[in-house]
């Protein structure tokens, strides 16, 4: 960066603030912003227009009894749209709510587990075909969320040819009835976590697998000549060596569970009677199928705090870990 | 970790094959009831054990519905995104890692914290700009918001590739007098293919699968893409499973076969420092 070499300029001669030296600086840095600036423009301007500005505009929407419509005069209404998420006597948005927190009390520790699991026995020494098992078991991540949940509404269809029930009911005799999964609120949410869990667990196993596989073997070798066991060496080498990459993953699956959406959308549309929505399939359906773009945006707004809220801090925690 | 006992491996390698079988068995049951023949209502597992493989369903599912234009229109639209996309993408990330200005880490920290936002919650006021900006029903719109939207994630994915290119290989092309733009393309893009590589993958199977958004800009039913068409195509023959998953398992191939073909060279976004090679 030769450029940037010449400009050097004595630190002390900048700091001290005379204006010829603020002059310099200010115009250093403009030539520098000159330079940057015919590869930062238009993705900057791409994030302005299409992430940064949405948001304050669903802010303000928020406030507003708004229509879509040309010349639609949009009046403000304050917090009305807020107070209604919380007064509505059908309750949806609560009802969303503790579904969200039912998704994640229920994926994420089966979730993760289920990727601890399969990873460390994957990288065991004597297991072949690494790669076939994690090609195969990352293969849910890759095929499309509307695919995977014909599928899964397929399986888990009512009556005794829904293979699930096929399975349990006519072939184990596990079930004294076949199970209407998707009419029942407490199945129909079961159906949705599975399918959550089979869809995603393959992330967490290939991101479990690379951190292994980071794990030097002479730790494994020295236990071993110490006397220590499989079970042994997992407790006192594998786990915590594996604790900068648990924290990672964890958070990365709380905030999947907290963004379930498709899952929801496409496999119950949020029935049966609404009971199965979560706060963006609410949203969604609010805004383009009811066009109540204003509880939309308000139910969006306090879910984009809340989300925000929750990585920001555990992102702090961690510190400089860079998150996709 | 090594296990002598023959009798744990065995155990181990059970319940890997018992993985297996529930990763695989949803796929398998799906390709086979691609078989059975004029299934208009449910069919039985039975039914489904016992096909025959052949092909007539995928020849009915892709020539009703206009579903060979649907698969075209995705084609499109995935195509000019990913290419758009990657290459905003990789111009911003460079702007990122080559240049010193001021206010350089704020800029990155407020794109990171638009990452922190979940973006499903943009569509309401994104639709809304495409419709000021007379868009709607538009490839165009469409594009825009994903090559828009989508500049954050692949900015953030790129800079750290970029900055571990060796500041020498830009020597050789500034001695040749060569610009910024030079250095950017003859020695960026082409240290950094394997990322490039894995970005582009993960953009077209977003892209590609992508529903919602498609959903509220496109209104004409010629310029729907594969996704939307599948939904609809579900809505309308919900009980022939034999269709539906022969549609679905055409909408499928193309990234899974782009999956397995690259998967070896698959760069790991995520943990230590945006890259490990898996």
């Amino acid at each position: 960066m030769s450029a940037t070499n010449r400009d050097q300029l004595p630190r002390g001669a900048a700091g001290r603030g005379t204006s010829a030296s603020a002059y310099i600086h200010l115009r250093r840095g403009l030539r520098q912003w000159g330079e940057a600036l015919p590869y930062l423009a238009l993705g900057v301007l791409g994030t302005s227009v299409f992430v940064i500005y949405p948001m304050i505009q669903n802010i303000l929407i928020s406030f507003q009894d708004y229509s879509i419509m040309p010349n639609a005069v949009n009046t403000w209404v304050g917090l009305d749209n807020y107070r209604y998420a919380f007064e509505d006597p059908n309750q949806k948005f609560l009802i969303a709510i503790r579904n969200t927190f039912l998704n994640v009390l229920f994926t994420v520790p089966i979730n993760w587990f289920l990727a601890v699991f399969f990873a460390v026995l994957i990288n065991m020494q004597f297991v072949r075909f690494k790669l076939v098992f994690r090609t195969i078991y990352y293969l849910p991540i890759i095929t499309s969320w509307i695919v995977v949940a014909f599928l899964f509404r397929f399986l888990f269809a009512s009556g005794e040819y829904g293979f699930i029930n096929y399975l349990l009911y006519t072939k184990l005799g596990w079930i004294s009835e076949p199970i209407g999964w998707l009419q029942n609120y407490w199945t129909a949410m079961i159906v949705i976590w599975l399918f959550h869990i089979w869809k995603t667990v393959g992330w967490g196993v290939v991101i479990y697998l690379a951190a292994l596989q980071g794990i030097p073997l002479d730790l494994y070798e020295a236990a071993e000549i110490d006397g220590a066991g499989a079970v042994q060496q997992f407790r006192h080498i594998t786990l915590p060596m594996l604790g900068p990459v648990t924290i990672f993953v964890l958070i990365n699956l709380v905030n999947g569970a907290f963004n379930i959406f498709p899952q929801v959308y496409f496999i119950t549309k949020g029935g049966p009677m609404d009971q199965t929505q979560v706060i963006p399939s609410l949203m969604y359906t609010q805004a383009f199928t009811n066009f109540n773009f204003g509880y939309a945006s308000a139910m969006s707004v306090m879910m984009g705090f809340a989300v925000f809220l929750l990585t920001y801090t555990q992102m702090k925690k961690i510190g400089q870990q860079r998150l996709l | 970790m090594r296990v002598r006992s023959k009798v744990w491996q065995l155990v181990i390698y059970a319940v890997l094959l018992m993985g297996v079988v529930v990763f695989i068995f949803p796929f398998l049951y799906m390709i086979m009831t691609t078989f059975v023949k004029g299934a208009y209502t449910l069919p039985r597992p039975y039914e489904i054990f016992s096909a025959v493989p052949n092909l007539d369903n995928y020849q009915i599912v892709w020539n009703r519905n206009h579903f060979a234009r649907y698969f075209l229109n995705s084609a499109v639209v995935t195509a000019v995104s990913m290419a758009g996309g990657l290459f905003l993408g990789a111009l911003t990330a460079y702007g990122f890692a080559r240049f010193q200005f001021p206010g350089k880490e704020a800029l990155f920290r407020l794109f990171l914290l638009t990452m922190m936002i979940p973006g499903v919650i943009n569509i309401i006021p994104q639709f809304i700009i495409i419709k000021n900006l007379g868009l709607v029903n538009t490839y165009a719109g469409l594009w825009l918001i994903y090559i828009g939207g989508g500049v954050v994630g692949s900015t953030f994915f790129l800079r750290g590739f970029f900055e571990g290119i060796p500041k020498e290989l830009e020597e050789s092309v500034m001695i040749d007098g060569g610009s910024n733009f030079k250095i950017f393309w003859h020695i960026y893009l082409p240290q950094s293919l394997p990322a490039l590589g894995t970005l582009a993958i993960f953009s077209f199977q977003g892209t590609w699968e992508e529903y919602f958004l498609a959903l509220t800009i496109i209104k004409s039913e010629v310029m729907r893409t594969l996704p939307i068409a599948l939904m609809m195509f579900h809505d309308q023959h919900a009980t022939n499973y034999s269709w539906v998953f022969a549609a679905s398992v055409i909408a499928l191939l193309p990234v899974v076969l782009v999956y397995i073909t690259f998967q070896k060279k698959f760069v790991q976004s995520g943990y230590n420092d945006g890259a490990v090679k898996g």
